[in-house]
C-alpha cells in the first residue's frame, strides 16, 4: 500500500473511529466522576434502547429525528455553510405542518393530509433558512450568526402563536388542538398489527421510512446529480466552482433551502406521527443533535443513519438510565452529544499528526 | 561585536514541506556591508530560505551564523535580536492600523504605549529623515501606496534595529519610479554598513545593484558568483539549468477570421482601481497571441474577464460574436458552451478541486453537459471512463481517475486540466502560465499541443511570465503594463530586450529609461 | 406623574441588573474575538460558571470562593476552545457549540450528583452570595426630590458586580487602545502574519485573549447565581449569552459601542417584563415576544447592512496556518 492510500485509510476510518472512541472514553469519565459504574450504565443504556420493544421503538423513533437533522447539517456542509438553524428551521417546518393541518377539513383524505403535512413541513423549514441564506448571498451577513439569530426569532415567534393563536379556546395548555385523525401517520405497531404480528406500543411511526427515503434522495442528489456536484465543488474549493461558472450565490440559497426543509420534517415525526397537535419546543435539541449526527456520521446519508441510530440509542437508553438510577438524568445525553461534536468536530484532527507519523510516515527516496 | 566579515553563514539548511525539499542542503555567505542578490524561478526555494534565516520557519537540519555566532531561531523574535530585519513579498503590516502603530508592534518599549509611542516617532523621523523614507507616520496603512506602505516595512525593520536587511521581491508590486527610490534607499542603507540581501528573479536589478550573486534552483544553491565577473545570459542559464526553451517548430499559416475582439476594455476592481485601462486587441482564428507582462500588470485580470469570472466595467468583448459589456454579462459556464476553454493560471486555487477525484476534477466547468448527464442524473460512470480516456490521451500519471486529485504531481495536474479543456475542441482557448512547475517532459508535451491547436485553425491567448515561452509559441506578442497595452510586436521580430523595454514601458515613458539601462 | 417617574426608574434599574451580565460577557467576546478567535461559547462559559459558582458558594460558604470557582470554571472552558481551536486549528463555531452543549448537560448531570435535587444547586444563604450594597449618602440624598429617587433607586442599592461591569468598561477600552497587550491583541485579529514577523506568538496573544474572555465570563455566570439569583437553576443563562454576541456585534466590536448595545438590549429586556400583560387601548395587548425578540432582530437587520455595517476584526474565524 503506498502512502496516499494509507493516508487515505487514516482519514476515512482509523482517525473518525479514534475520535468517537475519545467521546465514549470521556464520557465514561465522567460516569465514574459521578459515581456510577460505567459498565452497569452502558448495560441499563443498551437495555433500555434495545432490550424490549418498547424501548427500541422508542430508538427508532428518537432516531427519525436525527436523521432529518443530521442531513441537514450535512447538506448546508457540502456547501461549505455551517447551518446551526436546525432548531428554528425544525420548529417552523412544525408549524407549516400543523398549518396545513389544521387549514384542510378534518375529513380530508390522508392521501392528501399526508403529502400535504409533509410539504407544509418542507416549504417552511426551506423558509426559516432562506432568510439567513438570503442575506448571506446578497447582504453578506455571516450565516452562523444570523442562523442563531433565528433559531431565538423562531422561538419567540413560536410562543406568540401557540400562546394567542393557534391556542384551543378555553384550554390554558399552550397547544393546538387536535390533528383530525385522518391526518396521522400511522404507527408501525398498528401496521404490523394488521399483517397479524403483535408490537408492544410505542412512538414509531412511518415517518421513519420517510428519513430513510430522504437519505436516499440526498444521497442521489448530492453524489449523482450536477447540482450535488455545483454544491461540493462550490464547498471545496468556491474560487474553482466560480470558474467552473456556479454561481455561489444561488449554491448557498440551494443548499441552505434544502437543509432547512430536511430539518423542518422534523415535525412530521413528532407531531403528525405522534403527537398529533402542534405543542411547545417538541423540537428542542435535535437540531444542534444533528450537528453531532452529521459530523460523527461524515456528512454521508449511510453514516448519518448509523449515527442517527446511535444518538436515538443514547437518547432512549438514557430514559432508562434515568429511570433506573437516582444520580444521573437524561442530560448525560447531551454531554455525549458535546463530546462527539467537540472530539468529531473540533478536534477531528488532533490525533492526525500523530498517527500519521507513525503508521503512514514520509520515505526518503520521496523527495 | 566585533566585525564579522560574514554577516550570514548558512550551512546545508534542509527544509522539506511534506515530501518536498523546498530547501536541500542550502549553503549561503553573505559578506557584512554588501548588497547580495539571491536569484531564482518561482519556486526556486528562495522565499523558504530567507524565511528560515528570519526565523518564520524552522529549518529540518543545518546551521545558522549572524555575524560570526552561531544561532539557533526558533521564532521571528530571536532574528529580530541578532540584528535580521525582513521585508516580505505581501506586506505584514496591520491595514487598519497607523504606519507608527506598526513600527512599534512587537518593540512596544513597556507594557503602555504612550511612552513607547512618543520616543518611536522621534527615532522614525530620524530614520526617515536619514535615508530617505519619507512617510507619514500617523496615516494607517489603507490609505497608503503600495510604495509607501514598503517604506513602512523598511522603516519597521530599521527601527528594531535591523542590521541585515532582507527584501524578497521588493519591486514585483513597484512602479519604475519608486523602484528608482527604492534602490536610491539601499545606497543610503549600504553607506551606513546595513548589509542587503535582494531575493528576486529579474536579472537586471541583480546587475545593476549587487555586488554578488547566489544562484538557486529546485531548492538547491547552484552558484555563487561576484556580479562584476558574470551577466545576465550566464546567470539566465544557471537559474533556468537548460540552454533555454527548445524552439518549438511550427508552420506559418494563414489568418482566419476574428474570433476574439476586444476593444477599449477596462476593468476596475473592488477599490476603484484599473486593473485593466483601455485594452484592445483581437486574435484571428488560427493564431497564438501571447501576453508578456511581469507579473501582476493585469495579465491575470484579462484572462478572469475574458472567461467570464470578472464583470466588464467598460469597453467590449466580442467572443465568436456574442458581445459581452458592463451591461450584458456572459458567465464563464455560457462561454465554454460557446467553445471558449480556458487552462487557469493557478491550477491549485481554480484549475482543480484537490478532494475532488480525478475523474470528478475532469469535469469541472462541464458538468452541465448534456454527454455526461441522464435528464436528472449525472452519470458517474461515463466520467470515469471520459477520464480515463484523457488519462491516456495526455499521458496523466498514474492513470487512476478515482485518485484524489491532490495526490498527482503539478505536472500531471496540470496535464489533467489541459486534457480538460481541449477536449471538447474548444474555438477559443485561454490559457495562463501553462507550464509553471512543470517538468520539461510536460512543457513540451503541452507547447506542442497549443500548436496543434492552432493549426486546426483555433485562436489562442497565451499569457505566460516566461518570456521564452511566450517568444516560441506565439505568433503576436501584446505586453501589459499597468494595466495597459505597452507594446505589440510580431514574435518573429521580438526579443527579450525589446520586449524587456515594453515590460518596463519604456517606449512612452523617456524618462524611465535609466533605470533600466542595468 | 410620581407614580410614571418611579416606574421609568424602576425599569432603568432593571435594565442595570439585567444588563450586567450582558455587559461582561459581551467583553469577554470582545478580547476573543478582537484576538481573531469566534466565541459562540459564551452562552456556555456562563452557564459553567454560573453552576460552579453556586456550588462551591454553598459548600465552601463564601461568594468569594463561589466567584473563583465560577472564573475557574469559565477558563477551563476557555482554554478548552483554544485547545481545540488555536492549537489544533479546528473549526471556533463547531467548538463553540460543543462547549455550550456541554455546559448545559454538564450542569445538571453534575448538579445532580453533587446535591441530588433535580439538577439545581441548594438555595444561597444571605453570606454565600453578594448582596445590594448601599452606596454612602443615601439618607443624605434621600430629601431630594428626583435626585434623591434616582440615587436611591437606580444608582445604589446594586451588588458589587454590578458596579464592577460598568467600571470594568473603561478599563477594556483603556487596555484595547492604550496598552502594549491591546495593541498587540487588535492587531492579532487584524493580521496574524504581521503579528508573527514581529517576532510575537500569535498563539499565545490568543490563548491570553481568550483567558481574559474567560475570566469576564466567569464573572458574568457568576452574577447569575450567587449576585442576581440565589441559586442555579437549569439553563438559567436562557440565551444571555447569545444576546451577549449579538451586543457584541451591535457594538461593533468596540467597548463604548458595545455596552451601549448592552444597555440597549437590556432595557428592552426590562420593558418586556413591565409589559408583560399591559393592555394598550386601541391597540391591545403587546407582544411580549416581539419585545423578547428585539435584540435578535436589531442583530439581524445590522448585519445585513440596512443599518450601517458591522465589520469584524478581518481575521476572526480562521486558524492561524503559518507554513504556506
Amino acid at each position: 500500500m503506498d502512502r496516499n492510500s494509507r493516508i487515505n485509510w487514516i482519514n476515512r476510518l482509523i482517525l473518525p473511529a479514534l475520535n468517537v472512541l475519545s467521546a465514549f472514553t470521556a464520557t465514561a469519565i465522567i460516569f465514574i466522576l459521578i459515581d456510577v459504574d460505567p459498565i452497569e450504565a452502558t448495560q441499563i443504556l443498551l437495555y433500555g434502547a434495545f432490550g424490549y420493544q418498547e424501548g427500541f421503538g422508542y430508538t427508532l423513533y428518537y432516531a427519525t429525528n436525527f436523521i432529518f437533522t443530521g442531513l441537514a447539517v450535512a447538506v448546508a456542509f457540502h456547501a461549505g455553510l455551517f447551518n446551526i438553524g436546525g432548531e428554528g428551521q425544525a420548529y417552523i417546518g412544525g408549524l407549516g405542518t400543523a398549518i396545513v393541518i389544521l387549514l384542510l377539513d378534518p375529513n380530508t383524505s390522508p392521501w392528501i393530509f399526508i403529502p400535504g403535512s409533509i410539504i407544509g413541513g418542507l416549504l417552511f423549514g426551506a423558509l426559516w433558512a432562506l432568510i439567513p441564506a438570503y442575506l448571506q448571498a446578497y447582504r453578506g451577513s455571516h450565516i452562523v450568526i444570523t442562523t442563531i439569530m433565528f433559531n431565538f426569532l423562531a422561538s419567540s415567534l413560536m410562543v406568540y402563536l401557540l400562546v394567542n393563536v393557534l391556542r384551543e379556546t378555553g384550554q390554558m395548555q399552550p397547544e393546538s388542538q387536535l390533528f383530525s385523525e385522518n391526518s396521522w401517520l400511522p404507527f408501525i405497531h398498528n401496521i404490523v398489527a394488521k399483517f397479524g404480528f403483535s408490537l408492544e406500543e410505542s412512538p414509531l411511526n412511518v415517518s421513519i421510512f420517510i428519513a430513510l427515503l430522504f437519505s436516499l434522495l440526498i444521497w442521489i442528489f448530492i453524489w449523482h446529480t450536477r447540482w450535488g456536484y455545483a454544491i461540493r465543488a462550490t464547498g471545496l474549493n468556491s474560487t474553482a466552482a466560480i470558474y467552473a461558472g456556479i454561481k455561489p450565490k444561488r449554491i448557498i440559497i440551494l443548499s441552505m433551502c434544502i437543509s432547512g426543509s430536511l430539518a423542518g420534517l422534523v415535525g412530521i415525526n413528532e407531531l403528525v406521527g405522534y403527537q398529533h397537535r402542534l405543542i411547545m419546543d417538541f423540537h428542542f435539541g435535535y437540531g444542534f443533535g444533528g450537528i453531532a449526527v452529521a459530523l460523527m456520521g461524515r456528512n454521508h446519508p449511510i453514516g448519518i443513519i448509523i449515527a442517527a441510530l446511535l444518538f436515538g440509542v443514547l437518547y432512549q437508553g438514557g430514559a432508562e438510565l434515568a429511570f433506573e438510577l437516582s444520580n444521573i438524568s437524561r442530560d448525560i445525553v447531551v454531554v455525549m452529544q458535546a463530546l462527539i461534536i467537540l472530539f468529531c468536530g473540533a478536534l477531528q484532527y488532533m490525533y492526525s499528526p500523530w498517527i500519521i507519523r507513525t503508521f503512514a510516515p514520509i520515505e526518503k527516496e520521496d523527495s | 561585536m566585533e566585525e564579522s566579515k560574514y554577516a550570514i553563514e548558512l550551512v546545508d539548511i534542509d527544509k522539506r514541506f511534506g515530501p518536498v525539499y523546498a530547501n536541500n542542503k542550502v549553503c549561503l555567505k553573505v559578506e557584512t556591508g554588501s548588497v547580495h542578490g539571491i536569484i531564482g524561478e518561482n519556486g526556486a526555494g528562495k522565499s523558504t530560505l530567507m524565511s528560515i534565516l528570519y526565523g518564520f520557519y524552522k529549518a529540518d537540519s543545518g546551521n545558522i551564523k549572524v555575524f560570526g555566532n552561531k544561532l539557533q531561531f526558533n521564532d521571528s523574535h530571536q532574528a529580530i535580536k541578532s540584528g535580521i530585519g525582513m521585508v516580505h513579498q505581501h506586506f505584514m503590516l496591520v491595514d487598519n492600523f497607523t504606519v507608527i502603530e506598526n513600527v512599534i508592534l512587537g518593540s512596544e518599549g513597556g507594557s503602555l504605549l504612550h511612552e513607547g509611542l512618543k520616543s518611536a516617532r522621534d527615532e522614525l523621523t530620524r530614520l526617515g529623515k536619514e535615508y530617505g523614507l519619507k512617510v507619514d507616520l500617523d496615516a494607517t496603512i489603507e490609505s497608503l501606496s503600495v510604495g509607501s506602505q514598503q517604506r513602512v516595512e523598511i522603516l519597521k525593520a530599521l527601527y528594531k534595529g535591523a542590521k541585515i536587511l532582507i527584501l524578497d521581491e521588493p519591486t514585483g508590486v513597484l512602479t519604475p519610479q519608486e523602484t528608482q527610490d527604492l534602490f536610491r534607499i539601499f545606497t543610503a542603507l549600504k553607506k551606513e554598513g546595513v548589509t542587503i540581501i535582494l531575493i528576486t528573479h529579474k536579472l537586471h536589478e541583480i546587475i545593476s545593484i549587487t555586488d554578488n550573486v547566489s544562484v538557486m534552483r529546485g531548492g538547491k544553491m547552484v552558484a555563487h558568483r561576484q556580479t562584476s565577473k558574470t551577466n545576465r545570459e550566464d546567470l539566465a542559464e544557471l537559474m533556468v539549468g537548460r540552454k533555454v526553451l527548445l524552439q518549438v517548430s511550427k508552420d506559418e499559416k494563414i489568418r482566419g477570421e476574428v474570433l476574439l475582439k476586444v476593444s477599449n476594455l477596462s476593468v476596475r476592481d473592488s477599490n476603484n482601481i484599473d486593473r485593466l485601462n483601455d485594452i484592445s486587441f483581437e486574435i484571428h482564428a488560427g493564431e497564438i497571441v501571447g501576453i508578456a507582462g511581469v507579473s501582476g500588470n493585469g495579465q491575470s485580470t484579462l484572462l478572469k474577464v475574458l472567461s467570464g469570472i470578472t464583470p466588464v466595467s467598460s469597453g467590449t468583448i466580442e467572443i465568436l460574436g456574442h458581445k459581452m459589456d458592463a451591461d450584458n454579462l456572459i458567465y464563464p459556464d455560457q462561454l465554454r458552451e460557446l467553445g471558449l476553454a480556458h487552462v487557469p493560471e493557478d491550477r491549485q486555487r481554480m484549475g482543480l478541486i484537490g478532494n475532488f477525484t480525478a475523474s470528478e476534477t475532469s469535469i469541472i466547468g462541464y458538468h452541465n453537459d448534456k454527454r455526461i448527464n441522464d435528464k436528472l442524473i449525472l452519470n458517474n460512470s461515463k466520467v470515469r471512463e471520459n477520464c480515463k480516456n484523457l488519462m491516456s490521451d495526455f499521458d496523466v500519471r498514474p492513470g487512476n481517475p478515482d485518485l484524489r486529485s491532490d495526490n498527482f504531481s503539478g505536472g500531471n495536474q496540470q496535464k489533467l486540466i489541459v486534457a480538460r479543456e481541449f477536449e471538447r475542441d474548444p474555438k477559443i482557448l485561454l490559457i495562463g502560465q501553462p507550464t509553471r512547475g512543470v517538468d520539461i517532459g510536460a512543457i513540451e508535451f503541452i507547447h506542442k499541443r497549443i500548436i496543434a491547436l492552432r493549426d486546426s485553425g483555433r485562436a489562442v491567448l497565451l499569457v505566460s511570465v516566461e518570456l521564452e515561452e511566450i517568444m516560441s509559441i506565439s505568433d503576436r506578442i501584446v505586453v501589459l503594463c499597468d494595466g495597459q497595452v505597452s507594446g505589440r510586436i510580431d514574435s518573429k521580430d521580438a526579443d527579450e530586450k525589446t520586449l524587456g523595454m515594453m515590460m518596463a514601458n519604456v517606449f512612452s515613458k523617456e524618462d524611465n529609461l535609466e533605470a533600466l539601462s542595468g | 406623574m410620581n407614580d410614571f417617574f418611579l416606574t421609568i426608574i424602576l425599569t432603568l434599574d432593571a435594565t442595570i441588573r439585567v444588563s450586567t451580565p450582558l455587559i461582561l460577557a459581551s467583553m469577554a467576546g470582545l478580547f476573543s474575538e478582537r484576538s481573531g478567535v469566534v466565541d459562540i461559547g459564551l452562552e456556555g462559559k456562563m452557564l459553567a460558571s454560573a453552576f460552579i459558582a453556586a456550588s462551591a458558594a454553598t459548600v465552601f460558604g463564601s461568594p468569594w470562593i463561589g466567584l473563583l470557582a465560577g472564573i475557574l470554571a469559565s477558563c477551563s472552558l476557555s482554554m478548552l476552545h483554544g485547545f481545540a481551536t488555536i492549537t489544533h486549528r479546528g473549526d471556533q463555531i463547531v467548538s463553540g457549540v460543543a462547549i455550550n452543549i456541554f455546559a448545559a448537560g454538564m450542569s445538571i448531570i453534575l448538579g445532580l450528583a453533587w446535591f441530588q435535587q433535580g439538577g439545581l444547586t441548594p438555595t444561597l444563604t444571605s453570606d454565600q452570595r453578594f448582596l445590594s450594597l448601599s452606596l454612602p449618602g443615601v439618607d443624605l440624598f434621600n430629601n431630594i426630590p428626583v435626585i434623591g429617587t434616582i440615587y436611591r433607586e437606580l444608582f445604589s442599592g446594586h451588588n458589587l458586580i454590578v458596579y464592577l461591569a460598568f467600571l470594568i468598561v473603561p478599563f477594556i477600552w483603556w487596555v484595547v487602545y492604550r496598552t502594549r497587550f491591546g495593541l498587540q491583541l487588535r492587531a492579532v485579529g487584524e493580521n496574524p502574519k504581521a503579528v508573527d514577523t514581529a517576532g510575537l506568538s500569535v498563539n499565545m496573544l490568543r490563548y491570553k485573549a481568550l483567558l481574559v474572555g474567560g475570566l469576564l465570563c466567569g464573572i458574568a455566570g457568576a452574577y447569575l447565581s450567587i449576585a442576581h439569583n440565589a441559586q442555579f437553576t437549569r439553563d438559567m443563562t436562557a440565551g444571555q449569552g447569545f444576546i451577549a454576541l449579538a451586543a457584541l456585534i451591535f457594538g461593533k466590536w468596540k467597548p463604548y459601542t458595545v455596552l451601549s448595545a448592552c444597555l440597549l438590549f437590556g432595557f428592552l429586556d426590562a420593558l418586556a417584563v413591565r409589559l408583560q400583560g399591559v393592555v394598550i387601548p386601541g391597540f391591545g395587548e403587546i407582544p411580549v415576544q416581539l419585545i423578547e425578540a428585539t435584540p435578535y432582530l436589531l442583530t439581524v437587520i445590522l448585519l445585513a447592512g440596512f443599518i450601517g455595517r458591522a465589520i469584524p476584526p478581518k481575521s476572526v474565524g480562521q486558524p492561524y496556518i503559518k507554513e504556506r
